[in-house]
């Protein structure tokens, strides 16, 4: 049976490598603070996480529903999705949204010296996962994680597992052992390409993630997951954490909401105008 | 004085009318502070054409080397790699880039590679110890932190309009020769990923969004026709900004959505008309020094955050606007 996304006998690309029937994905998605919801730090000056009301990082929701969308489009039994998430015991969670939506199994590395951990220890860890699924032809995350919007994790997971990385894409095309993405960057309007194994981060505008329903809330309960600690994957617990981070938080404070200087209702029609004039008189204009 | 460099990067996008663009003064202007505290020379690093004029201005500015990468690097893995062999060589203590999608992404590839210690969009540095402090915003500018950062050498990406503390900035040590420029060796490109196309927008002739003094946004209230917040742009010299809904009903284009997945901004003045204020376009603009609101529902939540909030109709409010900015300003010129 010849899928869709096999590297094929393509007359174009002799040197193409013959792609297995059977394409592995691998979602990286990460447990976030309900960003509706009142977020904030711990005294440790830490991501608060165990609130109770957390979900999964929204954009992250794009890229299952990207990779839902490659198996869909190759068929039945072609394409296998992993969810792949790491955090403590509530990100399991993020985990059963992923199965939800379409992913086949999970894997969720969790072990207490990972907290606190900065971004160079997630990657680290999360391309041995990576590396530990084995044989992985596509890793797939969002663009941003919406708790600490910093956007370096996916560059950072492409050098550790030495894969192109394909970053920002609004469209994403994977065929015929290649993945293609179109991004907007800046004053750059860029289509990109890169043979499998890659990596591809995406922005929310990829596509709209479907709603779970019923029947898929129930199939996910079967689904397998599998929970693995630093030891599971070989990593000394001394370069992860706490103790392995490159950065430190000294001091976090809530900030003191503005007080709101101006409420004009344009009942006269004259409220466009007298705004200029609290521009000007500001020197903003 | 080796090893507590500090290394700006820019590239000729930094060029605007034939001088350095006020962005990236404002880098320099940083990069400057913490050199001063360092007791260490400022180098920069430029990747692109060098005009002649604005490299001779580079020393008035603090720069007493140029390390040039004449040819663009196509990929941020390509720059990375140049980077990474320069710093192994020569061990500058700091790395700063104005905060974009490029210099986040080369951040993330130089962490990795040199073990370096990453912060990213960077309100105000300085310098404690000799460590690299920062402060930055988190969860939507309704928390602020300060964070250090512990390994070397130590990246950082700044926020446009972002600040240096505490350390003083050296005087020129270059003659009006200018700083002298020493070739940096190109890196390796990733040949595994190809450019099918690459086009350079059209550009508006506006600011760039993401580094605008002024901004000035529009949301669902516009229904498709931002003509009256263009006039208003162009009247004020702002940038034009966009909400995930005018971005997803295709009235302007990805580049100019405001937002956690779009550009975060931190103008001067923010005006957002016809906006409600969903925390994804919020958590992007939040940290504007003044922000001013007008629509025509008073408990929209961006009415509650402003500082200025009018309840109103854009498309009255925003032409008497318009049109008495111009009349106040045109008398001033």
């Amino acid at each position: 049976m010849t899928g869709p996304l096999e590297a094929a006998h393509d007359a174009e690309r002799p040197g193409a490598r013959r792609y297995p029937a059977r394409v592995k994905i691998v979602v990286c998605v990460k447990h976030v603070p309900d960003i509706q919801a009142e977020r904030r730090f711990t005294p440790e000056g830490r991501v608060d996480r165990g609130r109770g009301d957390g979900t999964v990082n929204e954009v992250d929701e794009n890229a299952l529903e990207a990779a839902a969308r490659i198996a869909e489009a190759a068929g039945e039994g072609e394409v296998e999705v992993v969810v792949l998430t790491m955090g403590p015991p509530v990100a399991l969670d993020a985990v059963r949204r992923g199965l939800q939506l379409g992913a086949d199994r999970g894997v969720h590395v969790s072990d207490e010296a990972l907290a606190a951990s900065d971004v160079f220890a997630t990657a680290r860890v999360l391309a041995a996962a990576v590396r530990r699924i084995g044989e992985v032809d596509l890793v797939l995350l969002g663009m941003a994680a919406l708790d600490s919007l910093t956007s370096l994790l996916p560059a950072a997971l492409a050098e550790e597992l030495e894969l192109p990385a394909l970053t920002i894409a609004s469209r994403l095309e994977v065929a015929n052992g290649t993945a293609r993405v179109s991004r907007e960057l800046d004053e750059l309007v860029e289509v990109l390409e890169a043979p499998l194994p890659a990596l591809v981060s995406v922005t929310d505008g990829i596509n709209s993630p479907r709603l779970a329903n019923f029947k898929a809330i129930m199939a996910a309960r079967s689904k397998p997951v599998e929970t693995w600690s630093l030891a599971d994957l070989g990593i000394d617990p001394a370069t992860v954490g706490l103790a392995g981070a490159r950065t430190r938080v000294l001091e976090a404070r809530e900030l003191e909401p503005r007080e709101q200087e101006v409420f004009d209702t344009d009942d006269d029609g004259e409220a466009g105008t007298r705004l200029a004039e609290f521009l000007v008189s500001r020197g903003l204009a | 004085m080796s090893g507590r460099t500090v290394l700006a990067l820019l590239d000729r996008t930094a060029v605007e009318a034939g001088g350095l663009s006020p962005t990236a003064r404002e880098l320099l202007e940083v990069a400057r502070g913490l050199a001063g505290g360092l007791d260490g020379p400022l180098e920069l690093a430029w990747t692109g054409e060098l005009p002649e004029a604005v490299r001779l201005a580079l020393g008035g500015l603090g720069v007493v080397r140029v390390r040039h990468l004449a040819e663009e690097p196509s990929s941020s893995a390509e720059l990375a790699s140049a980077l990474e062999a320069h710093v192994r060589a020569e061990r500058p203590a700091v790395l700063l880039a104005t905060t974009s999608f490029a210099s986040r992404e080369l951040a993330g590839r130089l962490g990795v590679r040199l073990g370096a210690g990453v912060l990213v969009d960077a309100l105000h540095l300085e310098l404690d110890r000799g460590r690299v402090v920062a402060e930055r915003s988190s969860f939507a500018a309704s928390w602020g932190s300060r964070c250090e950062v512990l390994a070397e050498p130590a990246i950082v990406t700044v926020k446009p309009h972002a600040t240096v503390g505490g350390a003083p900035a050296p005087a020129s040590v270059v003659g009006p020769e200018g700083p002298e420029i020493v070739p940096l060796a190109p890196g390796e490109p990733d040949a595994r990923v190809r450019v099918v196309e690459r086009t350079r927008r059209e550009t508006s002739g506006r600011p760039d969004l993401a580094t605008a003094a002024t901004v000035v946004a529009g949301g669902r209230g516009f229904e498709g026709d931002f003509s009256l917040l263009e006039e208003l742009a162009d009247e004020l010299g702002a940038a034009v900004g966009a909400t995930r809904v005018a971005v997803d009903e295709g009235w302007v284009g990805h580049e100019l959505q405001v937002g956690q997945t779009g550009v975060t901004i931190n103008p001067v003045l923010y005006i957002g008309a016809g906006i409600s204020g969903a925390i994804h376009h919020v958590g992007g603009m939040r940290a504007a020094r003044t922000v001013v609101a007008i629509n025509t529902e008073p408990d929209a939540p961006l009415m509650e955050i402003a500082d200025y909030a009018i309840v109103g109709d854009l498309f009255e409010v925003l032409p008497r606007l318009t049109a008495r900015l111009r009349e106040l300003r045109g008398s001033r010129t």
